[in-house]
């Protein structure tokens, strides 16, 4: 649907918010160019394209570019109002969907990456990962209370914060692998844990959600070891 | 007299300027509501607050029917969809409507940020580069302006009408006008930011907003008060 050409995705394969983009573009079953950024560079149709901010996603959508993953989804999901619809229909479950998609990028997408950071540090590990599981839960608790028994937060098929959170799998398995933890599954979130099982199963995400060793071989290659220690 | 579609409550402050854009997107739908005030400057939520938002325990809260919506801009977009019959606050095109929703993220991705840079930063050369960071994203916006509404003559971002992102940055003056007292600097300059300042004036004028913005003098007392020796205190906290 829709002619090769009109639609462009800036983005690459490792970034958690071009996937959103991406698994939007599919669930609507939208043809697109994806165009893979190098590591380290930005291309001058990026630099272009989101002079602001300089980063991924970018959708260009007739020459026109519409930048920050959960306005690219929320234009998506507006722009081609065929096949299923992203946001829910009534207005308090859209304002909980978006609740929540906020909540992980300004609350535990930074928990999640800063980890990183304090490698090696036991006691600063201990804190951010029980910021991790705490963020973990909460999302636990609400998909039991939104889904309602269905497979996904959108119900039968994928929503909004189905689509938020799907970008982060890949890397909270990256953490697991690094950190020696369980995070999602089904001894801490039993009910995610079902749900990323649902999500990997489902046709917009299981071609192109990345395995955790291929995150960690990409960060061992492009971002080299983490820091020392600050004392 | 209000259009009711159930009651409608909002957990508020008059100092915050997220409170501020639930009350203009309330007055711009003319819908009744109760508004209730949580003290900031002591800090203590009232139990409504922590079971309403206890994610977060932060204003604003719109109480619905009972039910709590949280988030400044999810709340405006809630109100924006559930009084339909009203003014759009968002625009009907999908790409204006994500331009809109850029900038206002934009907005609150930076402003604040900017603003709290400006009160930790030690000494004039500091001072002057956190006001610049402001400046220049005034200038973004000034830019964006021109090239949507603005371009066209009209007196808004949302064009005839108040709408999303002239609410999610309005709500700010308050802030923005305290700034420019506190530390002697001129924001909206005819120089850099001409439509800007035209749209300052206009966005204060319009009835459901100029009841709402808080009084510079007020708000100035408040910051030097209250908000001000919080955000050095935090600021010290966390160098250490």
């Amino acid at each position: 649907m829709g002619k090769k050409g009109e639609v462009k995705l800036i983005g690459s394969w490792v970034s958690p918010f071009v996937f959103r983009a991406r698994v939007a573009l599919n669930l609507k079953s939208i043809d697109f160019e994806f165009l893979q950024e190098k590591a380290g560079s930005k291309s001058d149709l990026l630099l272009k394209s989101n002079p602001v901010h300089k980063k991924i996603p970018v959708l260009i959508h007739h020459d026109k570019p519409i930048c920050e993953s959960l306005v690219i989804v929320q234009y998506i999901d507006e722009t081609w109002t065929h096949g299923p619809s992203i946001l829910p229909s009534d207005p308090y479950d859209r304002a909980i969907a978006r609740f929540w998609a906020a909540y992980l990028d300004e609350k535990f997408f930074p928990a999640l990456k800063s980890i990183r950071m304090v490698q090696g540090q036991g006691d600063e590990v201990e804190k951010k990962l029980k910021e991790i599981k705490e963020g973990l839960g909460l999302l636990d608790d609400a998909l039991v209370k939104i889904s309602k028994g269905k497979p996904f937060f959108g119900g039968e098929e994928l929503g909004y914060l189905d689509i938020a959170l799907s970008g982060f799998v890949a890397w909270i398995q990256v953490r697991e692998k690094t950190f020696d933890v369980k995070l999602l599954h089904e001894s801490t979130t039993p009910n995610l844990a079902v749900w990323v099982h649902n999500l990997s199963a489902h046709p917009a995400v299981k071609d192109i959600i990345p395995t955790a060793d291929a995150l960690i071989e990409w960060v061992r290659l492009n971002l080299g070891p983490p820091p020392p220690p600050a004392n | 007299m209000g259009k009711g579609k159930g009651d409608v409550k909002l957990l508020g402050a008059w100092p915050s300027p997220y409170a501020v854009r639930v009350n203009i997107a309330l007055n711009l739908k003319s819908v009744d509501y109760e508004f209730q005030t949580e003290n900031l400057a002591t800090g203590s939520k009232s139990e409504l607050l922590i079971k309403s938002n206890p994610v977060h325990k932060k204003i604003p809260v719109l109480l619905h029917g009972g039910k709590p919506i949280c988030e400044s801009l999810i709340i405006v977009q809630y109100i924006d969809e559930v009084w339909s019959d009203g003014p759009s606050i968002l625009p009907s095109d999908p790409y204006d409507r994500a331009v809109a929703r850029f900038w206002a993220a934009y907005v609150d991705d930076k402003f604040y940020t900017a603003v709290k840079g400006i009160v930790v930063a030690d000494g004039e050369e500091a001072k002057a580069a956190a006001v610049k960071v402001l400046k220049d994203g005034l200038v973004l916006l000034e830019e964006a302006f021109l090239k949507s509404s603005a371009g066209e003559g009209k007196p808004f971002f949302g064009g005839d009408e108040i709408g999303y992102l002239d609410i999610a940055l309005g709500s700010l003056l308050g802030w923005l006008r305290v700034t420019e007292k506190s530390f002697n600097v001129k924001l909206f300059e005819e120089a850099t930011t001409p439509r800007l300042v035209s749209w300052v004036d206009s966005f204060c004028k319009h009835p459901a907003v100029k009841d709402e913005l808080p009084e510079t003098d007020k708000l100035f007392e408040y910051a030097q008060k209250v908000v001000y020796p919080r955000i050095k205190a935090f600021a010290a906290a966390a160098a250490k």
